[in-house]
Formats: structure tokens, sequence, C-alpha cells
């Protein structure tokens, strides 16, 4: 046990020292910087998008209170699509948070766990497990929109 | 509602957050999607987050976190107009569109793709 131990300190002093040579170096950006640009670039060019869309609803007449609607449902649909396709996916690598925040994230796991679960038929598999991700995005909603509710009605 | 320009830098900010939370925290995307649902909701609550997107449009409107901001609308404009029950019954009020979106072009996917592998 005792042995263990050392070998693992060991181990720790030598990574650390690669760290610290490795630090020395001149060393590529790291990763989590570019992370944030790319959840920056491609989360922007989803809202920008669906501003087209808004816009686009706004011009054919929709009441400014109910554009939103017609909007994320065709943000859903789309990013749907690109699910079923395996482009999103794709984008997803890079765009990380980019695609998850948004409500094309939410899209994405819905249409991803209904094709996936396909296999254990529609009615078990598609049926059932389709909010097998997003779920919890619901749960949470609805208990903290209760209790947001709630207050409003007893002390407005 | 909105402009292009305040929908990108705002939307991108809400995914900055998100990247970061991701990134840093030992957190699931699941925890971090649902804690932006329950700050949605929160925000909405106390009126902010109307206030963001009128000023974002889409950049306020596409992050998750409106999502719990219409579920805490839908409850408390039902509450205020019949009373303590309209929590129950205005819930889904704002968000069915997205909900039954979800699940109807889900459905439809499944149907038409297969699983890979």
């Amino acid at each position: 046990m005792s042995q263990e131990k050392s070998d693992h300190n060991e181990e720790l002093l030598l990574d650390e020292k690669w760290l610290n040579d490795w630090n020395k170096q001149k060393k590529p950006r790291p990763p989590l910087f570019k992370n944030v640009v790319s959840a920056f670039l491609a989360g922007g060019t989803v809202c920008l998008l669906g501003q087209l869309i808004l816009n686009l609803f706004l011009y054919l007449g929709v009441p400014e209170k109910q554009a939103g609607n017609p909007t994320v449902a065709t943000v859903i649909f789309i990013a749907a699509i690109l699910t079923g396709l395996g482009v999103f996916d794709k984008i997803s690598r890079i765009a990380g948070a980019g695609l998850a925040v948004p409500v094309t994230g939410f899209a994405n796991s819905v249409t991803s766990m209904a094709i996936e679960f396909k296999r254990e038929g529609l009615v078990l598999g598609t049926g059932s497990k389709m909010f097998g991700l997003a779920g919890s995005v619901i749960v949470f909603g609805v208990v903290t929109a209760f209790i947001v509710g709630l207050i409003s009605a007893i002390a407005p | 509602m909105g402009n292009y320009l305040m929908a990108f830098l705002i939307g991108g900010l809400f995914c900055v957050v998100g990247q970061l939370l991701f990134d840093l925290t030992p957190l699931t995307p699941g925890h971090i999607l649902s804690g932006f649902t329950v700050a949605g909701g929160i925000l909405g609550g106390l009126g902010v987050y109307d206030k963001l997107i009128e000023f974002a449009g889409a950049g306020a409107l596409l992050p998750i976190s409106s999502f719990g901001n219409s579920l805490a609308k839908g409850a408390m404009s039902e509450a205020a107009r019949s009373g303590i029950l309209g929590v129950l019954t205005g819930m889904f009020e704002l968000t069915s569109t997205g909900i039954t979106a979800a699940i109807i072009f889900a459905f439809f996917m499944a149907l038409v793709f297969n699983p890979k592998g």
C-alpha cells in the first residue's frame, strides 16, 4: 500500500516536471480559449439566424408578442433535421455550448434520443426515451416556475 | 424587438457562460442546462428576462433560459387572471409551441432516420 502510494507520488512529481517544461515552451493557445471563442461565434450565429427568422415572422404580420413562438418552432425544426442528417453532431463538436445552450441543444437531445432508441421500438424506445436528456430541463423549469408562480399569486 | 448585432452579442455571451461552466466545472451539460432554465425562471419572476428579450431579441429568446422564463410567465399571468389554480393551468401556456414542436419533429425524424451503428 505504502509502496503504491510513493509510486503514485513519484508519478505526480514527474507529471509536474513535465507540466513545467511544457509551460515553458511556446505553447499553443489553451483549448479553453478556443472553446470559448467557438462557443461565442457559434452561439452568436445561431441567435443571429434566429433574429433573421424572428424578423421574417414580424414582416409577415405576426404580432410582436407572439412572434417568438414560430421562431422557436422553426429553430427546433432546423436543429431536428440537422440532427437526423448527422450534421448537428459534427458542428456541435466544434461549437460546444454554442449549439447546446440555445434551444437547438434541447431539440438535438430530444431528436437524437428519439432516433437512437428507435431500435427499442417506437413506443418503448422513441416514445418513452425521447425526453431522457431534455426531461431534466422541463422538470426543473416547471418546479421553478411553480414556486415563482405561487409566490407571485400569494404576494403580488 | 432586438437587432442583429445585439442578438449575436448577447446570444454569444449566453453560450460563453455555458462553455465556461462546461469546461471549468465538473457539472454535466444536463446540470448546466437545467441551471440555465432555473435561472431564466427566477429572472422571469423578477421581470428581468423580458427586458433582456426586448433588448436582445433572439439573443435572449433562443437560449434555454428563455424556456424557464416562459414557464414562469405563463404560470404568473394565469395566476393573476384566475387565481392560484392558474399556476397549474397557465404553466405551459407560452411554452407549448416549443415542447410540441420538439415532440413532433423528433418523432418524425425518428420515423425517417435510423440509428447509426
